[in-house]
């Protein structure tokens, strides 16, 4: 039998895992990329918004003309809900629609696909319907990957581990402790098809801009978690994504928390007569830099979902840029090992100091109270109807001698948090998201 | 609309082996159950106080398996090109 034998094999064709198979494609190594889809992007889903990645353009200088995108996302729409009620806070920046984009919503399917292809291109092996389900090892030294198929081992310098939030192969490496629910949400997304001109007239949005909206407070019944809508050209992404520990505690389903927010009198006009095209679920690391599992080992690196790279500051969620940033450090550390002849922990701890000095590891720094802060359950349960409450008093006109607006801010706190309360949380939000 | 309808709409390629497996006699005396309520796919279902679970609408998540603190999920993906295929994402 022929052992067969790359410079580097990566596990998982999304965008963490093809990013690096092109860099390293790119500059002559054998690469072979493992997908257990039927394709990429099979098994992929997002919210969402693919934010600005430099390495991107620098893998391919036409991305932005070539990628198969959605829309460009203009506006950044937050609201807050209750029951009858809604507070909205919106951006909207037409600079955001001009090269290089800020922010586009893609469909995964599409995406993943053409982005791997563009690896296959650059002479990587893309190798789908294959699970990778263990290491092979040398020692202390992993040496290569087992498969399921009929002479399954695949021999490698190095494996790069781009297996997704679940990343078995992080735990079977030892990198990281099994996880708790604390750490990860659910969601439940439905693609939902509507013409692209009722979308833009619906939203607000001029041809080919898009619109990213966040909801918090009833959107999940008062539960750690928000729920979206993401503008695609003619579809929409909407979804509700959920801790956990809050499912299980609240005793709702996750299914029931996607119905409740379709039904949303604020929604359902936005929604009305779209065709549900797909149904689908997915989970999501939240815990940031807290959960970051060791990134490197004896011929391993992990990057993307696998390695926990998402950053939630309950504005935006950003993974997919900091899954391309880090497939790319984990190139270059890979050609820097290579040039040095060292595949062990040591020749490949500089992709740990290349992600210390990208935004990669220093986003998740700077936000990493943005979790602690996030599980604080009055922004879920009180402040949303604490904003629309004070919204209501300010704009009812009753007939009666109108009060000044502090005046009708205390009566809306009363019985419901006390000002000393309501300053602590200010300054968790502050240490969390605001100040250096 | 119910998941099992919304479940139409999602391609699958089911295995006829199936990739998780559930010991349910763990099942009758955990407290928390939590997987009733985190899975997207409603995939486990509680009749006559018994956990019963099928495998063909599986999203693929894992939500399960880091929500069940008994251990009585043996968890893994479907083999290659089998399982969930998603025609949108």
């Amino acid at each position: 039998m022929i052992r067969e034998k790359f410079d580097v094999v990566i596990v998982g064709a999304g965008p963490a895992g093809s990013t690096a198979a092109l860099a390293l494609a790119k500059a002559g190594l054998k690469v072979a990329i493992f997908e257990r889809g039927e394709q990429p992007g099979g098994k992929n889903m997002f919210g969402g918004v693919l934010y600005h990645a430099d390495a991107l353009i620098e893998l391919i200088p036409d991305f932005w003309e070539q990628a198969p995108i959605e829309r460009y996302v203009t506006r950044h729409d937050l609201i807050f809900l209750t029951d009858s009620a809604s507070f909205s806070v919106s951006y909207k920046d037409d600079e955001f629609g001009h090269l290089p984009y800020n922010g586009v919503t893609l469909l995964r399917s599409k995406f993943d696909p053409w982005y791997a292809s563009q690896a296959e291109t650059a002479g990587a092996f893309l190798i789908p319907e294959t699970l990778v389900d263990d290491f092979i090892w040398d020692g202390d030294r992993i040496t290569g990957v087992s498969t399921q198929r009929t002479d399954g081992a695949v021999y490698a310098d190095v494996v790069i581990a781009a297996d997704g939030a679940n990343s078995l192969l992080a735990r079977k490496a030892g990198l990281r402790k099994e996880f708790t629910k604390s750490s990860f949400a659910v969601a439940a997304k439905e693609l939902l098809s509507l013409p692209a001109d009722v979308i833009e007239a619906r939203f607000g949005l001029a041809g080919g801009e898009g619109v990213a909206q966040s909801f918090i407070g009833e959107a999940t019944r008062g539960m750690e978690g928000g729920a979206f809508i993401y503008t695609n050209k003619s579809s929409l992404s909407l979804g509700v994504v959920v801790r956990l520990n809050s499912l299980q505690n609240r005793k709702i389903s996750i299914a029931e928390v996607l119905d409740k927010f379709k039904n949303h009198p604020h929604v359902k006009p936005a929604i009305a007569d779209a065709t549900l095209k797909e149904y689908s679920g997915h989970l999501i690391p939240e815990e940031g830099f807290n959960m970051v599992p060791r990134l490197y080992d004896n011929g391993l690196l992990v990057v993307g979902d696998a390695a926990g790279f998402l950053v939630s500051t309950g504005l935006t969620l950003q993974g997919m840029n900091y899954a391309i940033a880090s497939g790319f450090a984990a190139a270059q550390a890979v050609l820097v090992a290579r040039q040095k002849g060292d595949y062990s922990s040591k020749g490949l701890a500089c992709y740990q100091d290349l992600l210390k000095n990208s935004y990669v590891l220093k986003d998740l720094k700077a936000f990493k109270h943005a979790p602690g802060f996030l599980a604080n359950p009055r922004i879920y349960e009180l402040y949303p109807s604490l904003v629309c409450g004070v919204s209501g008093r300010i704009f009812q006109v009753t007939g009666h001698p109108k009060k000044k607006f502090l005046s009708l801010i205390r009566a809306e706190m009363k019985g419901k948090i006390s000002l000393l309360r309501l300053i602590k949380d200010i300054i968790q939000a502050g240490r969390a998201l605001i100040w250096p | 609309m119910a998941v099992e309808e919304k479940l139409t709409t999602t391609r699958f390629n089911v295995d006829i082996k199936p990739h998780i497996r559930i010991n349910t006699e763990m099942c009758e005396s955990c407290q928390e159950q939590a997987c009733l309520y985190i899975c997207p796919a409603q995939n486990y279902i509680l009749s006559d106080n018994k956990i019963t679970f099928s495998w063909q609408g599986c999203l693929e998540c894992g939500a399960c398996r880091i929500s069940c603190t008994k251990g009585a999920i043996d968890w893994s993906y479907p083999r290659g090109g089998f399982g969930v295929f998603l025609r949108y994402g």
